[in-house]
This record gives structure tokens, C-alpha cells and sequence, in this order.
């Protein structure tokens, strides 16, 4: 790892000076895959700013079907919310099998999705969930939040500060987990709202996450896993990789949508 | 035996230190002025060095020394060599490219060292190495050895045209093709044993340290056999002369093999002390690890299984291509041939067996020895192939294989190996009746019903441990005789040291050797130490791999014993003025039997320091050394069952059933042999279901260069294990033990895949059968 400066920022305002006045800083909110981009020398900030700590992005807030995040809530405090698991459970379990232990207890929503990790859990959520990211600037759409692998609409100095949606009448998440790495090799998440069906998909696109049409097509007649049988997705804009090609993932799809739509309807 | 002696489960002496984190490992080790190293390393599979510019860092901050090959040349430092003579079937020598320490005007795959950089802190190091400017004119790559020996390929070596090392074979080739033409059925299989990286738990790490004043040097390193590697590195790298040479292996983290061999760090290390003038250290971070540890397995073989119209084998022909990476590792060519190809008769009575071995340069890190070394590659190959021919044919493949057990012991096969006991009926026995084999078919019904496809599999194997008798691997090639030594030192208030040539590295060594004494002397193991490990307190000694400790360095342990025990007993009869034969060794005193005279054991010990009453002629002391040299490999055997449910959704693979019957001969402490049979399995089921290194075909990068994309088995990809043991002495030496370090790594994968394949209905299947692998066999399956 390179040498670097270490600050713990106390709000939203001060990290974003000390931001400013650093080098080539960078926020950090959790840092499960920062850090180990910078002990593997891939990374080499000159500055860390802190936001796992400031009081103003923690803590998870529900008031009556509306849900908001802090973006410095742990995945382990997001998976042990008893009165969130209450109104969105599936939210809560995709929370409590992100990476290990350790993991969840360092890693935070806000820094999960400013990541944007193509097979990270959070994106698959808050897309299918058509949650809001607030920022220190403005509020976006998770539709216009995702742009690409580790890309989002978040300018350089722009902070997360909660994300917010409306619980679903029924959602779930199942995941298939790369062997090694445990991320999701690919990862379903469907939801059924006032509005219709959506359904995201983590770990298998080329270019991310996104929303399967197929999927929330046949959903939206029947949100049962057995609208699902014979449906298939096409592998066209899936990823291959070492571990598997776009063909498997794309079976990989269509049996974890079945696998999230049972468990959403439980 | 006694509450510590042989054959009771004594709780790990040392293990209180290593999980309190006590231990002393390499990286523990401080000696004052002692600095840091980072290696330049090769960013490409194959490259010719135009020029390393090493101006810029060594005006980095804390910068000590840059050193590069050149200069390591230009000091007589010799290349690195295999220890293992191997001859081409057309008489000619094994073609031996070079390989120096770090390289000079060519790197040949990623990872190779090129320089080394010594400063005041690691992270100076590491940033100046950086800082160093090589200039690489690319050349194009080969990682698959099948490829490298195709007409065209990138040649790695002049020594080695085609990058054949050699074309080596074994048994009679005429009378394999002849009974093959003549059989009623022949199995034919296209069998592929993937590569591995070792993973142990500690990185390789060094510490040089070049003493001015004596000219003398010490060199702590993570090495399965110090002594080998004070050896090698005097003999054959020109380090220092053996006298001016002291090597110090402390607390090792594991090695599986990856830790026998001399790597390119340690020489460099102890040579740039001198050259910097300070003592120098390098830690392998766990990227390094992966690229440049020898990795094991890595064949691609042909396989045909004849029989007769009454289903016996009548021959196995064999042609094997093994990867053996850039550079040819210290023991490399020893594993595909005489540790692969002499088991190839497996437990079975085949009078005519046929290996062929190629054995191929590419660029990718050098592959050696890894637990099983060969031996699990001869099981996966035989097993496979043998269940298969039982799909074939029809029959059960238990029945198949009893059918076929080598029945009468010795049993000569025709691939040079004599086994000397065993009884694979009784393990086969044991492994079904544990499984519940009969009631199969059954529970596949039940899963079926719930959507799973349950599936068994089965593997017969054999190994041979003990390795070895040294005329005998002298004459087919090997640099060194395979013995082991030990000293027995009784100190004068009867605490007993005992100083051994064999290096434990996680086996518990400083356990069972004790219990060897405590049943012996009747002593308690708390006053017995073992001593291991540093070339200046340990008599020459040839070290810990190939499951050899218990076989072949506690049989040199017992000889000792018997010494100690002889001339114990002289001193006890003259004391006690009684016959020596009446003297027997009970609860730690001497007594004469069928009396009430005794004298304690400390006082024994008194008496023979003092020296005030010895009898007349005697030398003071307690204190005997042996050397043990084994007459025959140890042959160690079982059966291993695996019940497999496969996800058809998904293609994912649970076991949920895992049967291991081991015949081990007899047995010291059977908690560690229990805890090395799961870890062994464990590595098994790494191999059979997750582990896969992976170079990039066109670059020759290593796309599993971490935990991230390669997959080491963890608690819940494994089930609880089932294991038991059987016993048939070893007539071969003293103590009757065979060995059991590797079994569960040699006996495991083909037993995985087994159930596998016979879970989907598609003979198919490579290794490691990954949830994408076994999903796309399924598909193919049920197209048909």
C-alpha cells in the first residue's frame, strides 16, 4: 500500500473541503474495495476523507411505506433492523449476505453504490426498487444513478447522504455467488409496486446492472415464478468471464428471478 | 501405549503457540541493521530485457541497494537446477534450460524476478521497485503445454527444441497394444488434471544475513528441508561453502510441497546482504504467492483401459503431457514419472501397463511437487477411467473393482513398484457399509422428488509414502539419497531432546515424535523436545515432504531409541547389580523384573553424566544418533466414497456425503492422522470442485491471482467427513506406519467427480466441475 493521509470527516460540508484541499483525494465509506485496490497498489489516493462517521448520513428512518437509508448505515445495521425488515424484508436479507462479517459491518450503503461494483447486491436493489439517491446537491433517480461498471451520475466532489424509496407490496432478491469471490455472479431483484413490476439484475451485464424487460414483461401478467417457465433472456449483453460465460448467466437470470419472486411472495 | 504413548490421541504440543499467535515465523525474525527487500518483477509472459535503468530508484528515499542479474552473474552465483535426472526414452539427458536467480537478457513468465531492491522499509522498497526501469521487447507467449509443443510454438529455452524437456516412457509398450487389440472392451478417456496453487498459509519469505566478521552466513527461510537447501545452495549455486552456511526453517505455515524446493529469493537474499552490507529481508505478499510459487498438477493425458470378456484389466496404456511452466523446479521431473507413472497399477492386478510422458516448457510459473505429487494424478487418471469402464460394461463399480484387487502381497507390478501389504477388500468394506452403498438408489429417488439429481462415486487408491530407499532412487535419477537422521540426547536430569532431520510445518511432529519417547521410557511428553529445523543444531537431514516424517524420520527416531534404550539398561544392571536382560523400562524407571528394585529414570541419566559408577569401559553420556534408510516405499491405501446432489437449475454441486476408509498401517496419534486425512480431502474437493489456476492463453497473465477469482475451499463448501481406518503393517520398517499426509488430496477428487458425473448421466466432466461446467455437461447430457 502507498502512503496516504487519513481524514475522519465530521460532516457533509467538512469532507467536502478537505476533499478540496487534498491532492488527489478520495471519500471513502467503508472501503471494501478501496482499501484493497490500495494494498494491491491498483489505488493510490493521496487523501482519504472519511464519511463512515459523520452523525448527519447514519441511521435508517421509515415512515409509513417510506424508506431512507443514510448512506453511512452499515450493511449489518441495514440487515438487523427489525422495524425496516418489517415494511421491506428483502432489503434486509440481501443486506445480511453481502460479503462476510467483517464485511457488513464496514461496508455502508452510500459507498456500495458510489462504487457501482457490476456484481455488488445494493444496485440490483435500489434499481428494482426505483429508489432516489440523495446527494449533497440534488436527488437522482436510480434509473439515471447507474451509468456503467464503477460509473455513476456522482460528480467529483458530490456526496451521498441517504437513498429512499417506497416499499413494494412484495419484493425479493436471490443470488447466485461467484465461487471465489462470493460476489453475485448474478443477482436478481424483483419488486411488484402500485406502479408494476421491476426487476433487476446484478453481476451478469456487460455494462452493470440493468432491468430485465423480459423478465418484468412476463411478471407483470402473473408474479409467480411460474410465468417464468420457458422465458429466456438473451445473453447479447452479458458478461464472460473466467469464472462463467454469457450463456450461463443468462440461465443464471431467469432461475434466480424465480428463486426472488418465491421468495418475495414467500 | 500409555495415556501419551504410541496409538493414544495426544492433544498438539504445539499447538498452544500457534493459535495464541506465539508462534516464530520468518517474518517474526529481527536482526539489528536488518533491512527490507521488494523484487522487480516480470510484467509479461515472455519478453527480451533490452535494458533495466536502476538511476531512479535508487535515489528513492530510504534506497539501500538496487541489484540486478547481471551483477548476481557477474559474482558466481550459479543457476538454479533440478535435482532429478531424467532420461529421454532415446537415452538422451532431460533438456535443462537455464534459469538464473534473476534473470538477465530474457523473462519467461509473469513473475519472474529481474531485480531487487533493499532499502530502509518495505513500502520504500517496494515503491523504488517501481521506480526501476526495464525496457522489454515482447515476444509472443505459450501457457497450455499441448500448444508449446506444437510446431511454431514460442520457444522458451535453446536447450530444449519443441520445449520438450523430455520423451520419457515406462513399461512394455509392445505387450500394452497387443493385449489392447486383443480385448473385448477397451475404456478410452481424455482425462485432464488441472493446475494448482499451493496457498499456504504463510508466504514464502527470507531473511539473509551476511556476517562480515566471520564470514558466515544465516539464512531463515520458510523450507520444508533446511539441510537440502544448504546443501543445494553450496553445492550448486555457489552461495557459501556448507561451513560458512547456516539455514534456519522456524515455525513454517504450511507447505504442501511448495516449500521443498530452493526458490530464486532466498540465494538472492543472503547474496545481496553481502552485496548491500546489511542483513535482508523479503516477505512474499499473496500476488507473489500466486505467481510465482511452484504450482502442482497441471497434466493432459490419454487413457485406454483394456479387458477380457470377463471383465479383467488386461492393460493400460498411458500418454501424459505435463506442464512443467518456464523453468524446471528442483524435484519437477521426479513427479510426473516416478512418483505418477510406477502407481499407475493402482490397486489393481494388470499385467500389462504402458506410460508415455512428455514433459514441456511454457511460460508460466514452474510447477513441482504438491501434496500427492503425481500420485494424485495417477488416482484421478485410474479411477476415473476404471469407473467409467464400469458405466461401459454394465456392472457395478465396486464390483468391478473387487474383481480386479491385487489379492497376494508382494505384488510386483509391471511399473517397478513391489507393494508390500495391503488389503483393499477390507477398505472397500468399510467405505460401503459407512456410505450405505446398498441404499443408494433410494435416496437418489428422494432427492429426485425434490428436484436434486443425487449422485455416487467411488475411488480405489493407492500411494507410496515413505519416500525413499536410496540406492533405489539413485539409480533412476534422483541427486540425493532419501534417508533421515536422528539424535536422542538424555540430559543429565533425564529430560530427553530429540534432534530429527525431518521439518514440521503443521504435521505436529513436536507431538508424535514425543509420544515415540513417552511410550519408550514411560516419560512424559512435556519433558521431551523436538528439535528441528536449523542446519547448526540438527545433525544433516533430508527433510519433510512425500509423507516420509512418520515412515522414514521416526523409524531414524526409534534406531536412536533402541541405543539409548541398550546402553540405559547396561548402566541400570550394573547399579542394580543385576543381569541387563532382567531390566525393563516401566512408568519412567528402570527395574529388574520380577523385583521391587528400580532405579527412576533421572537418576539413570545422573549416573551416566556423573560417570562416578559406570561399568568398566563405558563412555560417559546418553546421548545416540541414527541414520534410517527405508528398504521399500510405504504403500498406503483406501477407499473413498462420495455422495453428490446436483442443482439441474443451476449446475451447483453439494456434497452431502463423504466416506474416507484409510489403511495406514499402524498408527501414532490418530487425531492428527484424522486431522490430516480431512485436510488432505479438504485440498481434494478444492481440486475437484473449485481450484483452477487460469493463465490468459494469448497474454500469459494469471487471471486467478487471488482470492478473488481463485477459489480455495472454505468450511461451508465441505461436509462433515466420515473417516475411519483399517490396519496392515508396514513390514518395511520398524514401526509398521505407512504415512497419511496425502491420502485425502490423492484419494479424493476422482471419488468427487465420480459422483458428479453419475449424478448427471454424462462421463464428461473436467476438473474443476464448476456449477457453469457441470450445468453445460447436464445440457449435453439430456440433448441426446
Amino acid at each position: 500500500m502507498y502512503s496516504t493521509n487519513y481524514h475522519r470527516a465530521s460532516s457533509v460540508a467538512d469532507a467536502v473541503k478537505l476533499l478540496k484541499k487534498a491532492d488527489d483525494g478520495k471519500f471513502v465509506s467503508g472501503g471494501m474495495t478501496l482499501i484493497p485496490a490500495m494494498k494491491t497498489r491498483l489505488a493510490a489516493p493521496s487523501d482519504l476523507v472519511d464519511l463512515r462517521h459523520v452523525p448527519e448520513l447514519k441511521g435508517v428512518k421509515i415512515s409509513g411505506k417510506t424508506v431512507t437509508i443514510g448512506a453511512a448505515t452499515t450493511h449489518a445495521e441495514v440487515a438487523a433492523n427489525a422495524k425496516l425488515a418489517s415494511v421491506c424484508p428483502a432489503i434486509c436479507n440481501l443486506a445480511a449476505h453481502i460479503g462476510d462479517p467483517h464485511v457488513r459491518h464496514m461496508g455502508t450503503i452510500g459507498g456500495s453504490i458510489a462504487n457501482n461494483d457490476p456484481a455488488a447486491d445494493y444496485p440490483a436493489a435500489l434499481l428494482a426498487l426505483g429508489a432516489t439517491i440523495f446527494t449533497n446537491k440534488r436527488e437522482i433517480a436510480a434509473d439515471k444513478f447507474f451509468t456503467g461498471l464503477f460509473e455513476t451520475a456522482l460528480k467529483d466532489d458530490e456526496v451521498i447522504t441517504a437513498v429512499a424509496f417506497t416499499a413494494p407490496a412484495k419484493c425479493g432478491y436471490a443470488k447466485f455467488p461467484n465461487p471465489a469471490s462470493r460476489y453475485a455472479m448474478t443477482g436478481v431483484f424483483v419488486a411488484k409496486a402500485k406502479d408494476g413490476v421491476r426487476v433487476a439484475v446484478t453481476g451478469a451485464g456487460e455494462d452493470g446492472v440493468f432491468r430485465s424487460k423480459e423478465i418484468e414483461a412476463a411478471l407483470s401478467k402473473k408474479f409467480d415464478a411460474s410465468a417464468l417457465e420457458g422465458v429466456s433472456v438473451s445473453a447479447g449483453t452479458l458478461m464472460s468471464d473466467i469464472h462463467a460465460n454469457a450463456e450461463y448467466r443468462a440461465n443464471l437470470v431467469v432461475v434466480m428471478a424465480k428463486r426472488a419472486v418465491a421468495s418475495a411472495n414467500g | 501405549m500409555g495415556i501419551e504413548g504410541i496409538g493414544a490421541r495426544v492433544a498438539r504440543k504445539e499447538d498452544k503457540r500457534f493459535i495464541t499467535g506465539s508462534g516464530r515465523y520468518v517474518d517474526d525474525m529481527v536482526v539489528p541493521g536488518m533491512k527490507h527487500a521488494a523484487f522487480v518483477r516480470s510484467p509479461h509472459a515472455h519478453a527480451d530485457i533490452k535494458k533495466i535503468d536502476v538511476k531512479a530508484a535508487q535515489a528513492m528515499p530510504g534506497v539501500i541497494a538496487v541489484l540486478t542479474g547481471k551483477e548476481i552473474k557477474a559474482d558466481g552465483i550459479g543457476n538454479l537446477i533440478c535435482g532429478w535426472m531424467i532420461h529421454s526414452k532415446d537415452g538422451t539427458p532431460m533438456k535443462m534450460g537455464a534459469w538464473s536467480p534473476m534473470a538477465v537478457d530474457r523473462v519467461r513468465y509473469v513473475g519472474d524476478a529481474v531485480a531487487i531492491v533493499v532499502a530502509e522499509t518495505k513500502g520504500q522498497a517496494r515503491d523504488a521497485a517501481e521506480a526501476v526501469e526495464v525496457t522489454y521487447k515482447e515476444k509472443k507467449s505459450v501457457a497450455d503445454a499441448v500448444e508449446a509443443l506444437k510446431k511454431g510454438a514460442p520457444q522458451l529455452h535453446p536447450e530444449a527444441d519443441g520445449n520438450l524437456i523430455y520423451d520419457w516412457e515406462i513399461g512394455d509398450s509392445a505387450a500394452t497394444d497387443a493385449a489392447i487389440a486383443k480385448a473385448a472392451h477397451v475404456t478410452k478417456m481424455h482425462i485432464v488434471n488441472n493446475r494448482l496453487v499451493p496457498n499456504a498459509m504463510e508466504p514464502r519469505a527470507a531473511l539473509g544475513h551476511y556476517d562480515k566478521g566471520e564470514d558466515h552466513y544465516t539464512c531463515w527461510t520458510t523450507s520444508q528441508n533446511p539441510h537440502v537447501a544448504r546443501l543445494v545452495m553450496s553445492a550448486f549455486y555457489n552461495v557459501a561453502p556448507e561451513n560458512k552456511l547456516r539455514v534456519i526453517a522456524p515455525d513454517v505455515g504450511g507447505g504442501f510441497g511448495s516449500k521443498i524446493f530452493i526458490y530464486p529469493e532466498e540465494i538472492v537474499c543472503l547474496w545481496a546482504s553481502k552485496r548491500a552490507g546489511v542483513p535482508v529481508k523479503w516477505v512474499a505478499d499473496r500476488t507473489e504467492s500466486f505467481l510465482t510459487d511452484a504450482h502442482g498438477r497441471d497434466h493432459v493425458s490419454e487413457v485406454q483401459l483394456a479387458f477380457d470378456a470377463d471383465n479383467r484389466m488386461t492393460a493400460l496404456k498411458v500418454d501424459t503431457v505435463a506442464n512443467f511452466g518456464a523453468y524446471m523446479s528442483l524435484f519437477s521431473s521426479s513427479v510426473p514419472t516416478y512418483l505418477y507413472a510406477t502407481l499407475l497399477s493402482g490397486q489393481y492386478a494388470i499385467p500389462a501397463i504402458h506410460a508415455n510422458v512428455r514433459a514441456v516448457y511454457t511460460n508460466t510459473a514452474p510447477v513441482d511437487a504438491y501434496r500427492g505429487a503425481g500420485r494424485p494424478e495417477a488416482t484421478y487418471l485410474l479411477e476415473r477411467v476404471v469407473e467409467t469402464a464400469a458405466r461401459e460394461l454394465g456392472v457395478s463399480p465396486a464390483e468391478l473393482r473387487r474383481k480386479n484387487f491385487i489379492r497376494e502381497f508382494p505384488y510386483q507390478t509391471p511399473v517397478i513398484m513391489a507393494y508390500d501389504a495391503g488389503d483393499y477388500e477390507t477398505s472397500l468394506e468399510a467405505a460401503m457399509k459407512e456410505a450405505d452403498y446398498a441404499g443408494f438408489e433410494k435416496r437418489r429417488e428422494k432427492a429426485k422428488k425434490a428436484g436434486k439429481l443425487r449422485g455416487i462415486g467411488m475411488s480405489c487408491y493407492i500411494e507410496a509414502c515413505g519416500i525413499a530407499p536410496s540406492a533405489a532412487v539413485g539409480s533412476l535419477g534422483a541427486g540425493v539419497g532419501l534417508w533421515e537422521s536422528a539424535e536422542v540426547r538424555v540430559n543429565a536430569v533425564g529430560t530427553i531432546e530429540v534432534l530429527t532431520g525431518s521439518h514440521s510445518h503443521g504435521q505436529g511432529h513436536e507431538t508424535t515424535f514425543s509420544q515415540l519417547v513417552a511410550d519408550r521410557f514411560g516419560v512424559p511428553i512435556d519433558s521431551v523436545s523436538i528439535v528441528h529445523g536449523d542446519t547448526d543444531k540438527v545433525q544433516m537431514g533430508m527433510g519433510t515432504y512425500g509423507s516420509r516424517s512418520g515412515a522414514v524420520g521416526m523409524s531414524a527416531v526409534v534406531k536412536a531409541l533402541d541405543k539409548v534404550e541398550a546402553k540405559a539398561k547396561k548402566i541400570a544392571a550394573h547399579l542394580m547389580e543385576a543381569d541387563e536382560g532382567d531390566i525393563v523400562i516401566e512408568n519412567g524407571e528402570l527395574k529388574v523384573a520380577g523385583t521391587d528394585k528400580s532405579v527412576p529414570w533421572f537418576q539413570l541419566a545422573l549416573a551416566a553424566y556423573t560417570a562416578h559408577n559406570l561399568p568398566g569401559g563405558m563412555e560417559p553420556g546418553l546421548k545416540e544418533g541414527a541414520f534410517y534408510d527405508p528398504t521399500n516405499f510405504t504403500f498406503p491405501a483406501g477407499c473413498y466414497i462420495c455422495e453428490v446432489e446436483v442443482d439441474p437449475d443451476t449446475g451447483e454441486t453439494e456434497i452431502v456425503q463423504f466416506v474416507a476408509a484409510d489403511d495406514f498401517g499402524n498408527i501414532i496419534n490418530p487425531m492428527i492422522v484424522e486431522g490430516q486425512v480431512h485436510g488432505g480431502i479438504a485440498q481434494g474437493i478444492g481440486q475437484a470442485l473449485l481450484e483452477g489456476a487460469h493463465y490468459d492463453p494469448a497474454s500469459g497473465q494469471l487471471l486467478t491471482a487471488s482470492y478473488m477469482d481463485y477459489t480455495m475451499p472454505r468450511a461451508d463448501d465441505l461436509p462433515s467427513f466420515k473417516v475411519s481406518t483399517s490396519n496392515t503393517p508396514c513390514p518395511g520398517n520398524p514401526l509398521g506406519i505407512k504415512g497419511c499426509g496425502e491420502a485425502g488430496a490423492i484419494g479424493s477428487p476422482p471419488a468427487v467427480i465420480n459422483a458428479i458425473t453419475n449424478a448427471i448421466g454424462n462421463n464428461d466432466l473436467a476438473m474443476p466441475a464448476t456449477a457453469q461446467k457441470v450445468w453445460s455437461a447436464l445440457k449435453a447430457a439430456t440433448k441426446h
